[in-house]
């Protein structure tokens, strides 16, 4: 009687090991939470003091077109419009996105649901190769491949948004792809077997079933293929022409936030305006890569099953 | 309440780990940190190479970042010494008293120019016209037609500071591409036909045509006598009282060893060569003979 | 149009994609290669760099991506795996957890060279790290957590429930499931994840500029006490990687061959990385076996 009792009022030794492990697991995501909360803190309060402690008016920066912090106008007005920069990253990180997305969705079905043997002893390798490659070579290849090719196909310098997207539609492509692939395996094979039971041509099963059953695997990978396009300097700002101009085509030297930040962050002191500036250039990166964020979640909860 | 007590004690032990690890961290020995202009880097790590075969005791690391970064950290007393192509007076944000200046090289730089470009000769004037946008093709300076392209270096570098005061003369610049780096300057002006921009001396290769000014060739010699006029010092900044190791280490540089060999071997002209010298108003007068 | 022929149809676009992604990795990986395997040579993998004259090798270089990246595993991989079990099994669907997703993703958007300014901030500067392998392990694995849990998280909740009753209908404990059941079957899954934030790793420079160091000393092959100065394993020494020194001497580089220097590292990178991805997936395959009883 007394044994049944301790054990009904006792914690049994599985429970306490799932109280254990899901201590652990907690810790893991709270210090996740702890290093990102501690880098958003760092990166707001000192992107912040552009407007707080240096007083510029948040107008400014987001519609002036002039970039030099270190220099003032004939008004005494910082020079630090960065609307040339928001609009080169959003344009190159959207048309990249836009243009990967179906090869990468092209080359992940074709690797799961039409010829799984070669697609993935072969190709997939081979593509997750891609993400090892430094962006300097990248960069490299794009000044002697994309540049020249724009040039001599499109006219004007080659250095422009069109040869910055081409050179990061190779770089997202494999996050992409392989994101995507593992979310299509994890599609539930009577999915595929129901609809083929049913009659459904194998486009059919794979446009009306298998994609649509992935949708949010796709826009997770769609997110994290952006983020590396936002975050990547070194290879952009070789074939982008890394000027701070408003860019009127897709021909024109344009410039990326990531790119200016990371050419001026050597350059310039600690809790200067020019450094507090291209603090702020990471939020405005941080902020805009939220909203991109949101946005495929409401897609997705749109376009989704169910 | 218990949960709460849980959570705060969870998140207890990760502040923890990386103080703990920090601990593990306080080396021992006399280091010297030295952090700062990416140019100056390939120089003063191979000198610290060197100069460890002799005094195997001393562990010197050399690291890039820039000379901003370079300034900001031996201002905040992280590193021994903080390299920068610029002078610590012209950097915002630096108070330039409270460190001490050595100057370790002078660094000439010239402009360069796609080899499809026909010209071999600017004159200041025309340089001048080109960087600030008002000649946009090569035939208005005698060469063939052929748009410019300029690229510019970065924003608030030292060679980009050297290059506008000689050249620009207080005119802003066009807006133009940008490259921080003389690796990337020098490949991009490979391979883009009509293409100018500047680089410094030891960057100059068959890939690209340097330029003479003036008529004045970019070389060592005239760099001495200022007759190339673009040029500036690449200095190593400490604290007022820096260590022992690191005012040895620093003597190091400023020697003949250093001097006529390895700086020269880089591309550098030696400060020992210099007939005039140039002060943080970019002031230039000549040498008082015996300096050195 | 008949069902059939839209099959048909929509087939040959999808080999017409594949085949220019094929056409693009075959272009890259042929650029890479046929530029650098030529100047590729025994001497060249294990010699050290040299600064300004020709002949120099990538040997310590190697060695440091290596050992970087074990140790960058070594550290986030059991972090990223616990965050990815909480988020897919025990994380309450409220829009805290939606916070936590959303504010990981977003945290992957960093450009490195804020994440490198950070390490070097706190662990460089403020713990006193100094420059070496260890502050570059951390600042690595900040960079890396986001992917590798969210993929890790992803192979997760893509197991079917079903497992999962089956395992607690089997008695067994939730955390017991997971581990036991859960897991081996997300292997395959979480592979990828680590394949791609190892392929950063390999491939990251500007995040190692500030943090491991962007010089080289020598080291002792000899000595392998980590607790020795030039002793390989040593974690507090700063330490170069392959993509480190292609990025250097590519933009401050002034030797006489690097352009030949740069391209064979490069290609030495591909084929490293190439190993490793080959290598994570036959152990992966090898222990998929092993812990579900297949054959």
């Amino acid at each position: 009687m007394d044994q049944i009792k301790n054990e009904l009022t006792h914690k049994s030794k599985a429970s306490k090991q799932d109280v254990r492990g899901r201590t652990i697991a907690f810790i893991c995501i709270a210090v996740i939470m702890l290093v990102v909360l501690s880098i958003l803190f760092m990166i707001t309060s000192r992107g912040l003091s552009t407007f707080i402690q240096d007083k510029v008016p948040v107008s400014d920066f987001f519609t002036k077109t002039v970039w030099n912090p270190s220099a003032v106008d004939a008004n005494g007005h910082y020079l630090v419009g960065a609307l040339p920069m928001i609009v080169g990253s959003f344009s190159v990180t959207i048309l990249a996105a836009l243009l990967a997305t179906p090869f990468a969705i092209a080359t992940a079905v074709f690797m799961t649901e039409i010829s799984p043997k070669r697609g993935q002893r072969i190709l997939q390798p081979v593509i997750e190769l891609l993400v090892g490659i430094p962006s300097v070579v990248y960069g490299f290849i794009g000044l002697t491949v994309v540049v020249p090719l724009t040039r001599q196909l499109f006219g004007g310098t080659g250095f422009g948004i069109l040869s910055g997207t081409f050179v990061l539609f190779v770089m997202v492509l494999p996050t992409i792809t392989s994101m995507y692939i593992d979310s299509l395996k994890s599609v539930p094979r009577f999915y595929r077997e129901a609809s083929l039971a049913l009659g459904a041509t194998r486009w059919q099963t794979i446009s009306r079933v298998v994609i649509r059953a992935s949708v949010p695997g796709l826009l997770t990978a769609i997110v994290f293929g952006m983020a590396r396009a936002f975050g990547e300097a070194l290879a952009v700002q070789m074939v982008i022409g890394n000027a701070a101009l408003l860019p009127h085509n897709l021909l024109s030297p344009a410039s990326t936030l990531t790119s200016v930040l990371t050419t001026g962050i050597g350059n310039t002191v600690m809790g200067t305006l020019p450094n507090n500036a291209l603090w702020t250039l990471a939020l405005i990166l941080l902020v805009m890569s939220l909203l991109f964020n949101l946005l495929t979640r409401y897609i997705g909860r749109k376009g989704g099953l169910k | 309440m218990h949960k709460i007590l849980t959570k705060l004690i969870q998140f207890s032990l990760i502040a923890i780990i990386p103080i703990l690890l920090a601990g593990c961290g306080g080396r021992s020995g006399s280091s010297v940190t030295i952090v700062g202009s990416t140019a100056l880097q390939p120089l003063v790590e191979k000198a610290a190479a060197d100069y460890q075969v002799q005094h195997s005791n001393v562990n010197i690391t050399v690291q890039g970042g820039g000379s901003g970064t370079g300034l900001s950290q031996v201002q905040q007393k992280a590193v021994s010494v903080g390299n920068s192509d610029v002078f610590a007076e012209q950097q915002d944000g630096i108070k330039a008293s409270k460190l001490e200046d050595h100057k370790v090289a002078v660094v000439g730089m010239g402009p360069v120019v796609n080899k499809d470009v026909s010209i071999k000769n600017l004159s200041m004037k025309q340089l001048k016209d080109i960087f600030t946008g008002k000649i946009k093709n090569w035939k208005e300076v005698g060469g063939n037609n052929l748009p410019i392209v300029v690229i510019n270096r970065a924003q608030g570098s030292g060679i980009r500071k050297s290059f506008e005061r000689v050249v620009l003369d207080g005119k802003q610049p066009m807006n133009a591409q940008e490259q921080d780096s003389n690796g990337t300057v020098q490949k991009i002006v490979e391979a883009t036909p009509g293409a100018i921009s500047y680089l410094s001396f030891s960057y100059f290769n068959n890939q690209v045509k340097s330029l003479t000014l003036e008529q004045v060739k970019p070389n060592a010699a005239n760099v001495a006598t200022n007759k190339w006029k673009i040029w500036s010092y690449e200095h190593m900044y400490t604290q007022k009282n820096a260590s022992k190791e690191t005012t040895k280490f620093i003597d190091y540089m400023q020697s003949k060893a250093v001097q006529q060999k390895l700086i020269t071997d880089l591309g550098y002209i030696s400060i020992h060569d210099m007939k005039v010298q140039m002060d943080a108003n970019n002031k230039i007068t000549p040498v008082k003979g015996g300096d050195h | 149009m008949k069902a059939k022929t839209i099959d048909r149809i929509a087939t040959g676009i999808i080999y017409a994609l594949v085949s220019v992604v094929v056409l693009i990795l075959l272009f890259l990986l042929g650029f890479i290669l046929i530029k650098g395997v030529p100047h590729i040579s025994w001497k060249f993998l294990t010699s050290p760099a040299q600064a300004f004259i020709a002949g120099g090798g990538i040997g310590d270089q190697l060695f440091n991506s290596f050992y970087l990246l074990i140790l960058t595993l070594l550290i986030s991989f059991p972090i990223a795996l616990g965050a990815g079990i909480y988020l897919s099994e025990y994380a309450p669907k409220n829009w805290v957890t939606n916070l936590v997703r959303i504010t990981i993703e977003v945290l992957s958007s960093l450009p490195s060279v804020v994440v490198g300014l950070f390490g070097f901030l706190l662990f460089v500067v403020q713990f006193k790290l100094g420059f070496s392998i260890i502050s570059g392990a951390i600042a690595l694995t900040f960079f890396n957590l986001p992917l590798l849990t969210r993929s890790i998280e992803n192979s997760l909740s893509a197991v079917p429930d079903l497992q999962r009753e089956a395992g607690l209908s089997l008695g067994l404990s939730k955390w017991k499931t997971v581990t036991r059941v859960i897991f081996p079957i997300a292997l395959p899954g979480i592979i990828t994840g680590i394949i791609l934030s190892a392929g950063r790793v390999f491939g990251e420079a500007a995040a190692l500029i500030f943090t491991a160091g962007q010089s080289a000393p020598a080291i002792n092959y000899a000595d392998w006490n980590p607790f020795n100065g030039t002793s390989p394993l040593n974690i507090f020494r700063p330490a170069e990687t392959l993509a480190v020194h292609i990025w250097k001497i590519n933009t401050e580089g002034i030797m006489p061959d690097a352009n030949q220097v740069s391209a064979g590292a490069s290609a030495v990178l591909v084929i490293a990385v190439l190993v490793f991805n080959l290598l994570a997936r036959f152990i992966g395959a090898r222990l998929y076996r092993k812990i579900t009883a297949g054959k």
